[in-house]
C-alpha cells in the first residue's frame, strides 16, 4: 500500500478497489469532456455508504485535504474537476433508488443513480409517474443535475429540478450527517414542511457546502399520450412574443428554441418545439388545433415569419417522446468530427433572446467557431436558459482554444444582458462574484466559512 | 485489422458515458461488464478512449502494466458498439483490439497473464497448459468417434469445452444429442488446435494467424465442408475471421435445424422455468438470438422467461476476451457473472440456460459464490435437450 498515509486511509475505508493514487485514474478524474483541466487530483474515491463519505471527511479535515464530490461529471465546466487537487469523491457507487412512493408521488435516491436508470426504474414500476428528465445523457446522475440546478422536460411546469426536492440527507464538512426538510422530523421525506430550505444550502454552491448522500424527489403525473408542433420563426424578434402567447394556453409541457450558424450557411430560423400531452387523441387534436391558431395569429401580424410545423422531424420525435430517446444532445459532440462542445447556459429574461442571439453569432464570428443555441423556457417564461454552444474539435488545440475564448465573451455578455450564467466554471464564478451585491457574497463567504472551518470543500468554488 | 485507425477517431469520443449502459438503459445496473465491476472511470469503453489517446497519442501519461490491466479488462463484449450513440461506435470494439496489439508489437507492459495465455496456445494448443493428447478425453465412453472423409460435420469442441471439467458436460452433451439425431459428426480430438478467438481479440494477431492456418490445414486435409462448434468464441472465429471456405453453425442452428426438419423428435420433458442468457459472442457479435429461443421453446414442460437485459442489451458473463482465464476483470463479489445470477434468479427461474462454455463456466461459479447453487441451476442448452431427450 505503500507509506501514502491519506492513500492507506482511503483504503481502508472504500476498499482496495475503490481507492486509487495511480497515474491512470488521476488522470482520468483530471479532466472532463469541456476544455477544462487537466487540474491536479491526487487521490480518487468511491464510497458505497453515507458511513464512508463521513469518514472521507473526517479524513480530509484531519489532513487538510481538499475534496470534491463528483457525479457523472458532465458539466463540460469543470465543476467535477477540483481547482486545488486532493482528493475526488465519485458518488457514483452509491446508486439505490430507495424508495418510491407512487400515493404521494416522490422517490428516494443515492446519488449515484443516473437519470436513464431512473427513468425505466419509474417506467417499470410506476408508468403513471415520471421525473423531469433532463436533455443530459443518460449517465448524468439525478443528485449531480440537481446541485447544479439543472431542469428537465417538465421545467416549463414545475420550474428547475432543484425546486422539486422534497428532502435530503448530507454529510457537512465536518462530518455531521445532517437531514433537510420533512426527514429531518420523520421517517417520511414527503416535503420541505414548514421548515428553513437548507435544502438550498447545497444546491448551486458547487460542492462547497457539504456531499448529499440521498435525495427525495418530486414524480408528476405522466399522461398517457404525448404529440409535438413546430414553428419556423423567420424574425428572431417575435420569438419572445410567441413564447409568452404559447405558454399562456397553459397546454405546454416543454418549450424548446434551437437556432444554428454553422460555416457560411447563413442563420438558421428559430425553431421552436412545442411538446403537449394527453390522455385521450381528441385532447391531442385540441391541443394542436390551439397551437395551429397561434401560427395563424402570427401570420397575420407578420405574414410569413412564423410557419406551423406539423408533423414534426423524426429528430424531434425521437429526441422528445421515443423512450429512451436516440437523439441526445450529446450529438453535438460530432458536428466537428471533433468530440467537444462548451456552451454557456444563460439564464436570462425571455425578452433578452433575440439579443443573445445575435451576441452569440457575433462571438462566433469574431472567434471563428461555429454556433448554436438551444433554449429552454423555465416556468411560464418566467426565465430562459439560453445556450450558447461552441462545438471544437479535441485533436485541434487551436480549435479548443478559439472555444475557451469565446465562453470568456460570452460570460461577460450575459452578465451585461442582466442575465446570469448557469453552472458557471471557475472564472465565470469570479465574474459574477465580482457583480454581485458585495452583501450578498459575503454572506455566501460566511456560510461557506461557518459549514467548512478548514475549507476542505472544493476550495476554489464560489470565490473572488 | 481494425478496418479504421483508430488515431483517426479516437478524439471524437465524448465521455458521454452511452457506453456504460444498455440500449434502454436498463434499470438493473451498468451494462458494461468492465465498469460494472470496477466502477472507476477508467474502467469503461470512453475511460478506455481517453486513456489510450493520452498515453499513445498525446504522450501525457505512460502506457504502464496497471494501463494494459483496464486494457484487457475489457471483454469485447460489444455492449459498447451497441449503445454508443456515434457513429464511430462501430469501431470500439476493433479500437480496443488494436491498441493490444500495437502494445504488443511496440513491446509495452502487458500483464502476466496475458502473456501466459498465449505462451500456452502457442505451446499446447489451448490455453489451460494441459496435454494436447488429452484434449478429445471427455468423449471417452462416449462413442463419439474421429471425423473422416464423409462426416457431414466437424464437431469443434474448443478449449474450453475440452478441458474444462464444467464445460465438458455441455461437450458430452451435445454429442449424445447429436448421436440421437443421428447426425453424421466427428471430433478431432487430440488433434484439435485452439480456435485462435481470443488471442486475435487480446490482439496477438501473429499468433492469431498461426492457429487460424493449422487449423484451416487441418480441415482441409480432414475434408472438413461443415463445422458445428460448441462455442460462440470458435463460431466467431471460424465465420467472421477464417477464410470462408467452411459452412459454420453455433450448435443451437444445428439443433433448431434439426427439430424444424422433424430428424430430432423431442418426446420427453424438462419441467423448469428458464431463463436465457445470450452469450456475447453469439448475440452482439453474430446477431443470433432466435434459435437457442426456438430450441427451448420446443421442450415440453419448459417455461421460458426473460431476464430485463436479453438479446442486444444483454450482460455479458465478463468472462470474453480470455477474462475467464486471466481473471483480469472476472475476481470479487463484484464481477459481472455474480450480478447477472442474481438477475437471473430474480427472474423466478430454477434454471439459467447458456450456449457457450465460458458462460457456463463463469456463471456456475458465481452461482456458488452468490450462494444460490440451491435455488438456481446453471444448464447448457445441450445439456437441457439431453434431459428431455432422456425424460
Amino acid at each position: 500500500m505503500g507509506n501514502d498515509s491519506v492513500y492507506n486511509a482511503l483504503v481502508e475505508i472504500v476498499g482496495e478497489d475503490y481507492a486509487s493514487n495511480q497515474p491512470e485514474e488521476l488522470y482520468m478524474y483530471s479532466v472532463d469532456s469541456g476544455t477544462e483541466g487537466p487540474r491536479k487530483v491526487d487521490y480518487v474515491a468511491m464510497p458505497k455508504t453515507t458511513e464512508q463519505v463521513r469518514d472521507i471527511l473526517l479524513l480530509a479535515n484531519e489532513h487538510r485535504v481538499p475534496i470534491t464530490p463528483m457525479g457523472a461529471n458532465l458539466t463540460l465546466n469543470g465543476l467535477g474537476l477540483p481547482v486545488n487537487g486532493g482528493i475526488v469523491l465519485d458518488m457514483k457507487r452509491m446508486d439505490r433508488i430507495i424508495e418510491l412512493n407512487k400515493l404521494s408521488r416522490y422517490v428516494v435516491v443515492e446519488p449515484g443513480v443516473t437519470q436513464g436508470r431512473l427513468g425505466t426504474y419509474i417506467e417499470k414500476n410506476c408508468p403513471e409517474l415520471e421525473h423531469s428528465r433532463p436533455e443530459a445523457p443518460p449517465m448524468a446522475t439525478v443528485v449531480g443535475n440537481i446541485v447544479i440546478r439543472g431542469h428537465g422536460f417538465l421545467a416549463v411546469k414545475y420550474g428547475n429540478n432543484a425546486s422539486q426536492i422534497n428532502g435530503m440527507e448530507v454529510v457537512l464538512p465536518t462530518g455531521e450527517i445532517c437531514k433537510t426538510g420533512s426527514f429531518s422530523v420523520s421517517q417520511l421525506p414527503f416535503s420541505k414542511g414548514p421548515l428553513p430550505d437548507l435544502s438550498a444550502l447545497f444546491c448551486g454552491w458547487n460542492g462547497t457546502t457539504g456531499v448529499i448522500t440521498k435525495l427525495s424527489l418530486k414524480l408528476f403525473p405522466k399522461r398517457k399520450t404525448m404529440d409535438i408542433v413546430g414553428y419556423a420563426v423567420h424574425d428572431v424578434e417575435l420569438v419572445p412574443d410567441l413564447l409568452w402567447r404559447i405558454t399562456q394556453t397553459d397546454m405546454v409541457d416543454n418549450l424548446f428554441v434551437v437556432g444554428f450558424v454553422f460555416g457560411d450557411s447563413g442563420e438558421s430560423p428559430q425553431y421552436v418545439t412545442v411538446c403537449f400531452t394527453g390522455d385521450i387523441d381528441e385532447e391531442l387534436e385540441h391541443k394542436k388545433a390551439v397551437f395551429q391558431k397561434i401560427a395563424e395569429e402570427f401570420d397575420r401580424a407578420a405574414p410569413g415569419k412564423v410557419e406551423f410545423l406539423y408533423p414534426v422531424t423524426e429528430m424531434l420525435t425521437s429526441r422528445f417522446i421515443e423512450k429512451p430517446p436516440y437523439v441526445s444532445p450529446a450529438l453535438a459532440a460530432d458536428f466537428e468530427h471533433g468530440g467537444g462542445y462548451r456552451y454557456c447556459g444563460a439564464i436570462l429574461t425571455v425578452d433578452k433572446m433575440p439579443q443573445a442571439w445575435r451576441t452569440g453569432i457575433e462571438l462566433a464570428r469574431k472567434h471563428g467557431t461555429n454556433f448554436l443555441s438551444g433554449t429552454q423556457i423555465m416556468g411560464y417564461c418566467h426565465s430562459v436558459n439560453f445556450c450558447f454552444v461552441y462545438p471544437f474539435n479535441r485533436a485541434d488545440e487551436e480549435s479548443m482554444e478559439r472555444v475557451r475564448r469565446a465562453m470568456r465573451d460570452t460570460n461577460e455578455a450575459v452578465l451585461a444582458m442582466d442575465g446570469i450564467p448557469w453552472k458557471a466554471e471557475v472564472e465565470a464564478q469570479k465574474l459574477i462574484s465580482r457583480k454581485m451585491d458585495p452583501n450578498s457574497y459575503n454572506l455566501i463567504q460566511r456560510i461557506k466559512e461557518t459549514l467548512d472551518p478548514n475549507g476542505i470543500m472544493n476550495p476554489g468554488n464560489w470565490s473572488k | 485489422m481494425a478496418d479504421v485507425d483508430y488515431k483517426e477517431i479516437i478524439h471524437r469520443c465524448f465521455r458521454c458515458g452511452f457506453c456504460k449502459l444498455s440500449y434502454d438503459y436498463s434499470s438493473v445496473g451498468f451494462n458494461c461488464p468492465m465498469y460494472h465491476r470496477f466502477r472507476l472511470e477508467t474502467y469503461s469503453p470512453s475511460g478506455l478512449n481517453w486513456l489510450i489517446r493520452a498515453a499513445l497519442i498525446k504522450n501525457d501519461i505512460e502506457w504502464t502494466e496497471h494501463l494494459s490491466e483496464i486494457l484487457y479488462s475489457c471483454s469485447t463484449c460489444g455492449n459498447c458498439v451497441e449503445t454508443c450513440r456515434f457513429e464511430f461506435g462501430e469501431h470500439l470494439v476493433n479500437n480496443f483490439i488494436a491498441v493490444r496489439e500495437e502494445i504488443l508489437e511496440t513491446q509495452r507492459p502487458v500483464p502476466k497473464m496475458i502473456r501466459k495465455f498465449f505462451e500456452n496456445v502457442y505451446l499446447y494448443g489451448n490455453a489451460y497448459r494441459e496435454p494436447r493428447e488429452a484434449r478429445g478425453n471427455w468423449a471417452q465412453g462416449l462413442g463419439i468417434k474421429e471425423f473422416e472423409q464423409g462426416d457431414e460435420y466437424l464437431f469443434y469442441v474448443g478449449c474450453v469445452g475440452s478441458y474444462d471439467t464444467c464445460s465438458q458436460r455441455a461437450a458430452k452433451s451435445l454429442g449424445k444429442v447429436m448421436q440421437k439425431a443421428s447426425v453424421s459428426f466427428g471430433i478431432l480430438g487430440e488433434k484439435e488446435e485452439c480456435d485462435g478467438n481470443e488471442v486475435r481479440l487480446l490482439g496477438e494477431q501473429g499468433l492469431f494467424e498461426h492457429q487460424r492456418d493449422k487449423n484451416v490445414e487441418l480441415f482441409r486435409e480432414a475434408g472438413v465442408k461443415k463445422i458445428v462448434t460448441l462455442s460462440p468464441h470458435s463460431y466467431n472465429a471460424f465465420k467472421n475471421h477464417y477464410a470462408g471456405e467452411f459452412e459454420v453453425f453455433h450448435y443451437t442452428q444445428l439443433l433448431r435445424d434439426l427439430i424444424e426438419s422433424g430428424t430430432l423428435a423431442i418426446s420427453g420433458k424438462f419441467e423448469a422455468t428458464v431463463t436465457y442468457h445470450d452469450p456475447c459472442f453469439l448475440g452482439r457479435h453474430n446477431l443470433e438470438y432466435d434459435a437457442p429461443r426456438e430450441v427451448l421453446n420446443t421442450i415440453g414442460g419448459l417455461n421460458l422467461v426473460e431476464m430485463e437485459r436479453n438479446r442486444k442489451n444483454a450482460f455479458c458473463c465478463g468472462g470474453g476476451s480470455a477474462n475467464f482465464y486471466t481473471g483480469i476483470s472476472a475476481k470479487g463479489k463484484d464481477q459481472a457473472s455474480n450480478a447477472r445470477v442474481r438477475e437471473a434468479y430474480e427472474t423466478g427461474a430454477t434454471i439459467l440456460a447458456v450456449a457457450c462454455p465460458v458462460c457456463l463456466l463463469m456463471l456456475e461459479d458465481a452461482v456458488k459464490t452468490e450462494g444460490l447453487d440451491e435455488q438456481i441451476q446453471v444448464k447448457d442448452i445441450s445439456e437441457i435437450m439431453m434431459e428431455s431427450l432422456t425424460n
